[in-house]
């Protein structure tokens, strides 16, 4: 069994919030408050430090890097919304941000998700693939594609050619959702076993690595 | 037959979660010892980092937080020991400013284990916020985006760093997380300045990383605990190879537990239909 008390104080916390499973409980309401105040407590501090102190204070301050004055402005009139008279000024750094954002992601994503993507979905040759699993895989991901889009055309009445197409695609959906679900009770499972693992192992000692 | 079915749809749900807690604590305490089979992204992300040529410098992006720990910090350690015990420099940063304390003691822990120096053999250079220019900004000056290391110290007297400059001189980047991040390093590392980007992320996440895997924007996945423990396999593989001391398996020894605990929902979910199909025939009889 652990001496460390800060494993004692994460392993109470933890039954804490399992005691949830039970029923809504003080014990519970305890724990998941406490997290709140320390996250926000955590996150205020890892911002200052790592963002607000050397990328404006210490312009500021140190080098009087008066330039620095412009972005402090402009962060500033996010708090704008809580004076009512000035709250339209908050328009201002969220076109900014909006504005950069875009010309940031927009080419990139473009290149990334759909360029790319769209190269990834073209057939070539059976001998360019390193196997012909790899190659029926190819045509597995062309019908695939193919097929999901047309579910998501609108334009026309889902008929004919189109509705059996479409079907074809709500089938490929299907299997999408359901590899994905999968993954999530995978992931679920996953983090109890990490908190047992925690509560056996390293709180208790009955678990050794 | 089918009242059984239907009493059964009936159970209290606090029964369910004691089962599936057995289900869960029994392989943990008493290990089962399932084969682990290795999957090609997991695989190909090893390869790689075994291919490199001792001395390159690789990047691993801590994005995640305490929330995915389980699943995503096994991957960090593992990946970190093959890295080190091929002499492949890695570099530690975060996008994620609750990871880096996590990052940090993945680091200190394996420098420590496999008695590596700090500055020369790995570096840690902590959080960053704004992802996007942040990944743009490795991209031309490392320097520029961290001008120190997590402890205050300048980059230019870090050893292992004199000769980075940008992702030209990083042959691969990692990037560790429970959500879509790692999808920012795809669009702003590897298709503008094409760095080789990998990815460990949740078992959640997973199937929205695959489209990258068939068109080659990612080097290959770790992907959920069982990628972990894969990774796991062949860094013990590795170890004993070299004659080693093996290190600790945390998700090789949690992916027992999570196999049970899969047939269990599995059939839950088949009891559960069959309850509901005994009702409704009940219902319209």
């Amino acid at each position: 069994m652990s001496h460390d008390p800060w494993v004692w104080i994460a392993a109470i916390l933890s039954l804490f919030i399992f005691s949830f499973l039970y029923k809504d409980n003080p014990f519970y309401k305890f724990a998941e408050h406490l997290l709140v105040g320390v996250s926000a407590g955590y996150y205020l501090n890892i911002y200052w430090y790592n963002g607000i102190y050397p990328n404006i204070v210490q312009h500021l301050t140190k080098e009087h890097n008066w330039l620095y004055i412009v972005p402090l402005f402009l962060g500033l009139l996010y708090f704008a919304i809580f004076i009512p008279k000035f709250s339209y000024f908050i328009r201002w750094p969220i076109a900014f941000l909006l504005g950069s954002a875009s010309g940031f992601a927009i080419p990139a994503a473009f290149q990334a998700r759909i360029m790319e993507q769209a190269k990834g979905t073209i057939l070539l040759s059976p001998s360019s693939y390193h196997s012909p699993l790899a190659f029926f895989n190819a045509i597995l991901i062309f019908i695939g594609v193919l097929t999901v889009l047309s579910y998501f055309f609108f334009s026309k009445e889902h008929k004919g050619t189109l509705k059996i197409s479409s079907k074809i695609g709500i089938i490929f959906l299907m299997i999408g959702f359901g590899a994905s679900f999968g993954y999530t009770v995978m992931a679920r499972v996953s983090l109890l076993i990490g908190r047992l693992q925690f509560l056996l192992g390293t709180w208790l000692g009955l678990i050794k690595y | 037959m089918r009242e059984f079915f239907i009493k059964l749809g009936k159970i209290d749900r606090r029964v369910i979660y004691g089962i599936i807690a057995l289900g869960v604590i029994l392989p943990l305490l008493k290990p089962i010892g399932l084969p682990e089979n290795i999957t090609p992204p997991v695989k190909h992300v090893y390869d790689y980092i075994d291919s490199l040529p001792a001395g390159s410098v690789i990047i691993l992006s801590i994005d995640y937080d305490a929330t995915v720990l389980p699943e995503v910090h096994p991957m960090v350690l593992a990946v970190l020991r093959h890295a080190m015990v091929k002499g492949v420099r890695p570099i530690g940063l975060g996008l994620n400013p609750a990871g880096t304390g996590l990052g940090l003691d993945a680091f200190t822990k394996v420098g420590k284990e496999l008695g590596k120096k700090y500055g020369k053999d790995f570096v840690y250079l902590g959080f960053k916020p704004n992802v996007s220019a942040t990944i743009l900004g490795l991209g031309e000056n490392i320097r520029k985006v961290f001008p120190t290391d997590y402890f205050g110290t300048p980059i230019d007297s870090i050893p292992m760093l004199k000769n980075v400059r940008n992702y030209n001189d990083i042959a691969l980047t990692i990037s560790f997380s429970g959500s879509s991040l790692p999808e920012n390093w795809i669009m702003y590392a590897n298709a503008r300045y094409g760095e080789k980007i990998a990815c460990g992320v949740t078992a959640v996440m997973a199937a929205d990383f695959y489209p990258y895997l068939q068109t080659g924007q990612l080097v290959g996945m770790i992907a959920g605990l069982k990628g972990a423990a894969e990774y796991e396999t062949l860094v013990n593989r590795l170890f004993k190879k070299l004659g080693l001391k093996r290190p600790s398996v945390i998700a090789i020894r949690g992916m027992d537990a999570n196999s049970l605990a899969h047939v269990l929902i599995m059939v839950f979910i088949i009891l559960g239909n069959l309850a509901f199909f005994a009702a409704k025939y009940k219902e319209e009889k």
